[in-house]
């Protein structure tokens, strides 16, 4: 297999994809974070204290194992990533904990961050506190009432959770919002992005932290079978942990699988299926797929999973995407859900929401994937404690 | 004289040889709605406006405060199209002081560049203002506004470089200076920044130079005309016409001829 080129150029641009769409007024700030962010990536005692709070505070490396049953019922390999095992909960903290270390070398006092389903904003809260540094976490209205739990874990973490009620009050527009404050105090503030968007040199910085799932994965799942696996397959909002555990692999035979949110269907237009869908365009800060209407109006997202409820995907899925070296599908509300149950009670695992549109995945393609005698990876990207009132209202009939 | 055919240019050398600054109100297209844009584009004509900015609704306004968000919102919600916009304005634009849009760039790209360009320049405009644009990813739209004899109206911010500064000599028209770091919207006091932004950017370049963001009160604008070429006015406008109602072109009259009052005194 050809090495694949590198990407992002010094543009920030992953084919046509990527780039810096955002005021003038930020330009200045975004020159200083690459330059800050390269000068820490090549210095080792960063690394050093990065790879030590990994371990020994978040609790990494998180395991690889066979999902043993699960695999029996299908008939063949299903390997699960573990990164619900990690401290708060899912993979958001360790882009998190880089991200709060390159502020502190940067001399920002004051950390904010969005939030869609609270798992970035607890990672965010958490690595604040962490440091004694002050956050304060946009979060649509929305969100505010369908994760209340995370609202509440930031706020025992010293964090201000501030709600936001314009636009489809998610967490496209709880972005909007925290764009705004950090234009405004964009001299003292550190914008701790929590995906693979936004504007250069986010998506790379966040895929570079995150990186460190698909690293680990691919040695252990080499040390377990001596192999690699033959599909990975992970959830797509803005797709930060599938970019994590693809980013390892991209120059291995391995078929990438990211997993978007049909919702309630494709066909209903209640969905947050990127880019199954969507069209190129410009939002929070870059150039990738977007669900937009005939006049580039954004459009609002739909899933039961709050978590990859964006309108818009990282700029390196829609170049992968373009290149054709990943595949991307979409799972609908129902799929997941019934993954989620099946996940529960066939090994002990509640996965978050996000996770069970990768499991769901899984089981929906089990036909050809048996015949390929498939050894899957699944990426875990978090645990479900916080989804478990949105799966019981949706059962009891409480949704729309 | 300014009237039908002065280019934005124009414009700044008329207002100078009268020893003022040019006034520059803004709308949002569609808000209340969009029938509404002619008399609000007459209102602040006959009151005295030298260039007027045509916002373009669009649905994830990130630099802009919660007032011209609540209008993009507005007029979205009310169903105005960029199609509608675009015929609205062929309609003004030849009995109005230049024109120019504001509006963000997903509406644009997905129109395509190259064609919104041309139609925008068809409806009469004389120029565009993208605030998600930033010069340096603007080439390509720089390049078609320069063919299409429109003015792509760079920004500069109270954070920018001097490289930044510099790189704007080759822009036409005006450079549109952001008062203060943050979002458009009212505020109590001019920021005391704005001096030295005219100053840096001055030195540098010789385009005129029109500030924007937080300019709400006559007392505003006669301080900032005192030191910058032109006077950007958006929210503090936009707010009385939400309160306005029936009386919204009126209202419109009296506080766009108040603004323009103190420029001239």
């Amino acid at each position: 297999m050809a090495m694949m080129k590198e990407v992002p150029d010094e543009r920030g641009r992953y084919g046509s994809f990527g780039g810096r769409y955002v005021p003038e007024t930020l330009i200045p700030a975004l020159d200083e974070l690459s330059v800050a962010y390269e000068q820490a990536k090549h210095d080792p005692a960063f690394h050093q204290e990065l790879d030590a709070l990994l371990k020994d505070y978040v609790g990494r490396p998180t395991p690889l194992r066979r999902a043993d049953r699960l695999s029996e019922k299908l008939g063949f390999d299903v390997y699960l990533k573990r990164e619900d095992l990690n401290h708060t909960g899912a993979h958001k903290i360790n882009n998190t904990m880089g991200q709060i270390l390159l502020a502190r070398r940067m001399g920002k006092s004051r950390i904010i961050a969005e939030t869609g389903a609270g798992q970035h904003g607890v990672a965010t809260a958490t690595a604040a506190a962490l440091f004694g540094l002050k956050a304060q976490v946009y979060m649509g209205e929305e969100d505010v009432k369908r994760q209340a739990l995370n609202v509440y874990r930031m706020q025992l973490l010293g964090a201000e959770v501030i709600p936001v009620s314009s636009g489809s009050k998610t967490l496209k527009d709880a972005t909007n919002e925290a764009i705004r404050d950090w234009v405004t105090n964009v001299r003292t503030t550190f914008y701790v992005i929590g995906s693979v968007v936004g504007p250069h040199p986010y998506p790379m910085m966040v895929r570079d932290f995150q990186s460190v799932i698909g690293k680990e994965a691919r040695q252990q799942f080499q040390n377990l079978t001596g192999t690699l696996p033959t599909h990975i397959v992970a959830p797509v909002g803005g797709g930060s942990n599938s970019m994590g555990v693809f980013y390892a692999f991209r120059n291995d035979p391995v078929a990438l699988i990211g997993v978007e949110a049909a919702g309630s269907g494709i066909e209903t237009g209640k969905h947050a299926a990127t880019i199954t869908v969507g069209m190129k365009g410009i939002l929070h800060g870059s150039l990738s797929y977007l669900l937009q209407d005939d006049d580039g109006q954004i459009m609002p997202a739909h899933s039961i999973s709050a978590g990859l409820d964006y309108p818009g995907v990282g700029p390196e899925h829609a170049y992968f995407h373009d290149i054709g070296r990943a595949r991307y599908d979409a799972i609908t509300d129902k799929e997941a859900l019934a993954a989620f149950h099946q996940l529960s009670e066939l090994e002990g695992i509640i996965p978050a929401l996000e996770s069970a549109h990768a499991v769901a995945w899984v089981i929906k393609e089990q036909d050809p994937l048996r015949e390929q005698q498939a050894r899957v990876l699944i990426n875990l990207s978090g645990r479900g404690d916080k989804d478990i009132d949105s799966v019981r209202d949706y059962e009891e009939g409480h949704h729309d | 004289m300014i009237n039908v055919g002065t280019s934005v240019a124009q414009v700044f050398e008329h207002t100078k040889s009268e020893g003022r600054a040019a006034l520059i109100p803004y709308v949002t297209a569609g808000h209340p709605h969009l029938g509404d844009l002619e008399e609000l584009v007459r209102a602040m004509n006959d009151a005295g406006a030298d260039i007027i900015e045509i916002g373009i609704p669009f649905s994830d306004p990130l630099a802009d405060g919660p007032v011209l968000q609540k209008a993009a919102t507005k007029a979205l919600n009310n169903g105005t199209k960029i199609r509608d916009v675009l015929q609205a304005t062929e309609r003004l634009s030849a009995h109005s002081v230049p024109l120019v849009y504001l509006t963000y760039f997903n509406p644009v790209f997905h129109y395509g560049v190259r064609d919104f360009l041309k139609a925008a320049r068809d409806s009469g405009v004389k120029g565009i203002i993208i605030p998600d644009l930033p010069w340096e990813e603007s080439d390509e739209v720089f390049h078609d506004t320069q063919e299409l004899g429109m003015s792509l109206i760079p920004l500069v911010a109270p954070t920018s470089t001097d490289a930044h500064i510099a790189s704007l000599a080759k822009a036409t028209g005006f450079v549109y200076g952001v008062s203060v770091t943050g979002v458009t919207g009212v505020r109590q006091e001019v920021d005391a920044g704005v001096k030295t932004l005219v100053e840096r950017v001055k030195r540098q370049i010789s385009l005129p130079l029109a500030i924007g963001f937080g300019i709400s009160t006559p007392e505003h604008a006669r301080y900032v005309g005192s030191v910058a070429d032109g006077v950007i006015v958006g929210s503090a406008l936009v707010r009385r016409i939400d309160e306005a109602g029936v009386d919204a072109a009126k209202q419109t009259y009296e506080f766009v001829s108040a603004l323009r009052k103190a420029l001239s005194d």
